[in-house]
């Protein structure tokens, strides 16, 4: 049974400094250690505290553990950063890190991407659609969005780092938190209700007031949602706008 | 554009494309903000926001799971609302040719991307015996030049999309045959589909989210009536 050692109280400075390196833990994304590096860039102010300092045996053996591969959503790489700070201060054996590596990797990847990327961030884009629509000014809806999308995304850096250094290794039972369980199915609903007020409002202001255009364009836009959402996986939208609308800029220019 | 007004737009492009996956991964990337900044730049935001809009609502169908390959909007929706907020107004084809700008930027940056993330890929085989002794210099080395790079390939990018798109979009409004009305119905379509598909695909799997979108046109419906 996993023991809980009492939480280390980081530094202030500490718990900022690696605050701040969470924003850039992407830096040097790549496809052979995908986001490890930027753990090791994270988590590096905190290992500082190793028993030797920066020059110590226990601080460059844990700094190259902890930039080998790791794979989890950005914003949730807090949860793993924290969680491996408590595990290397705590003196944890490198096997059981390594381990614990590897089983957070997986989930921490699925969770945020489901709740951050096919969530969150569409609600906010639909939103800002929708303020557009309803006759926003540039400064409203790009402020709107930039609010919306932040206060989540700070927040959820912010909790990731503290759960991770408050539960060390016994963290993943904080992955059942029922906002990273359920939230999506509700993000997803309120998505769904905002992109049917948004879409329609953006694309009559788009084309303007009074155009009989709006209906033809309703009509057609359904006929294609359904053509598209039947073709599912098989095409990518955007790929299909880019040539039908090369196609169209060709033909308009040639007539 | 001369170099003098290309190089604000060069800068806005590098810090947005950064924002993509480097830093800080605020969002300031997607093209409803990079857009529209880049009109303000220009001296006309509603011009910016008009096309961000319109990328936005393609934008909706590549969102960034992990590894996976995607245009780069940031660089792009700077792009497109430079090149659409310098368009004299009403002319009919400038919001096609600029969305199309900005389309093949996206896709070409999202390429760039690819070959950065090779990039970094070699320079870590290059310093790994470095990297595995645990020294602090190689790993910020290697995370401070990814960052740097990625910057620098947003700026690139920015430079010679706006280099070959200023001038083609110049010229293709000048010639533009269609109509005022048709030209915009047609971007407008194309990223209805785009933006109701993306919608589909992403939350198609959610209980009872057809009736949730259905609710959202009846209180579109009712404001279309009591407007």
């Amino acid at each position: 049974m996993t023991t809980v050692s009492p939480a280390r109280d980081l530094p202030l400075r500490v718990k900022l400094g690696m605050y701040f390196r969470l924003f850039a833990l992407q830096g040097s994304w790549n496809y052979e250690t995908l986001n490890g590096t930027g753990v090791g860039f994270a988590i590096e102010p905190a290992l500082r505290l190793l028993p030797g300092g920066l020059n110590g045996q226990q601080y460059r053996a844990a700094l190259a553990r902890e930039s080998r591969y790791f794979n989890a959503h950005p914003y949730l790489a807090g949860v793993a950063v924290g969680a491996l700070t408590r595990a290397e201060l705590d003196g944890v054996e490198a096997s059981r890190i390594e381990r614990f590596r590897t089983a957070l990797a997986g989930p921490l990847g699925s969770v945020g991407d489901r709740l951050v990327w096919a969530s969150w961030l569409p609600f906010c884009s639909l939103v800002a659609i929708g303020v557009y629509g309803a006759g926003g000014t540039a400064l409203a809806v790009v402020g709107t969005f930039l609010l919306l999308y932040n206060a989540g995304h700070f927040l959820l850096r912010a909790w990731g780092l503290r759960i991770g250094l408050s539960r060390g290794l016994n963290v993943a039972s904080a992955l059942g938190n029922p906002v990273l369980r359920q939230g999506p199915v509700y993000i997803g609903r309120a998505a769904a209700l905002v992109g049917g007020v948004a879409l329609p409002l953006a694309l009559q202001r788009i084309v303007g007031p009074g155009r009989v255009l709006v209906g033809g364009i309703i009509v057609a836009a359904f006929i294609g949602i359904v053509l598209l959402a039947l073709l599912r996986e098989r095409a990518e939208g955007w790929r299909i706008a880019l040539g039908v609308l090369a196609v169209f800029v060709l033909y308009s220019v040639l007539t | 554009m001369s170099l003098l007004e290309v190089l604000p737009i060069a800068l806005l492009g590098a810090l947005l494309g950064l924002d993509v996956v480097s830093f800080p991964q605020a969002m300031i990337s997607r093209p409803i903000v990079a857009a529209t900044a880049a009109g303000a730049f220009i001296g006309n935001p509603p011009g910016g926001l008009l096309i961000g809009v319109v990328l936005e609502m393609i934008a909706l169908d590549t969102l960034p799971f992990g590894a996976s390959r995607y245009p780069e909007w940031g660089s792009a929706g700077v792009v497109g609302g430079a090149l659409f907020a310098s368009q004299p107004g009403g002319m009919p084809g400038a919001l096609p040719a600029c969305l199309l700008a900005a389309l093949l930027t996206a896709s070409i940056s999202g390429w760039s991307m690819v070959m950065l993330r090779r990039m970094i890929a070699g320079r870590l085989a290059r310093t790994r015996d470095q990297l595995e002794a645990g020294s602090r210099d190689a790993l910020l080395l290697l995370h401070l030049s990814g960052m740097s790079l990625d910057l620098l390939r947003g700026a690139l990018v920015t430079i010679v999309a706006m280099a070959i798109f200023a001038p083609l979009v110049r010229a293709i409004v000048a010639v533009w045959g269609s109509e005022s009305a048709a030209s915009h119905a047609v971007v407008v379509v194309i990223a209805a589909i785009v933006a109701g598909g993306a919608l589909w695909k992403v939350f198609h799997s959610v209980r009872h989210v057809l009736w949730f979108f259905a609710a959202g046109l009846l209180v579109w419906s009712a404001l279309l009536i009591t407007r």
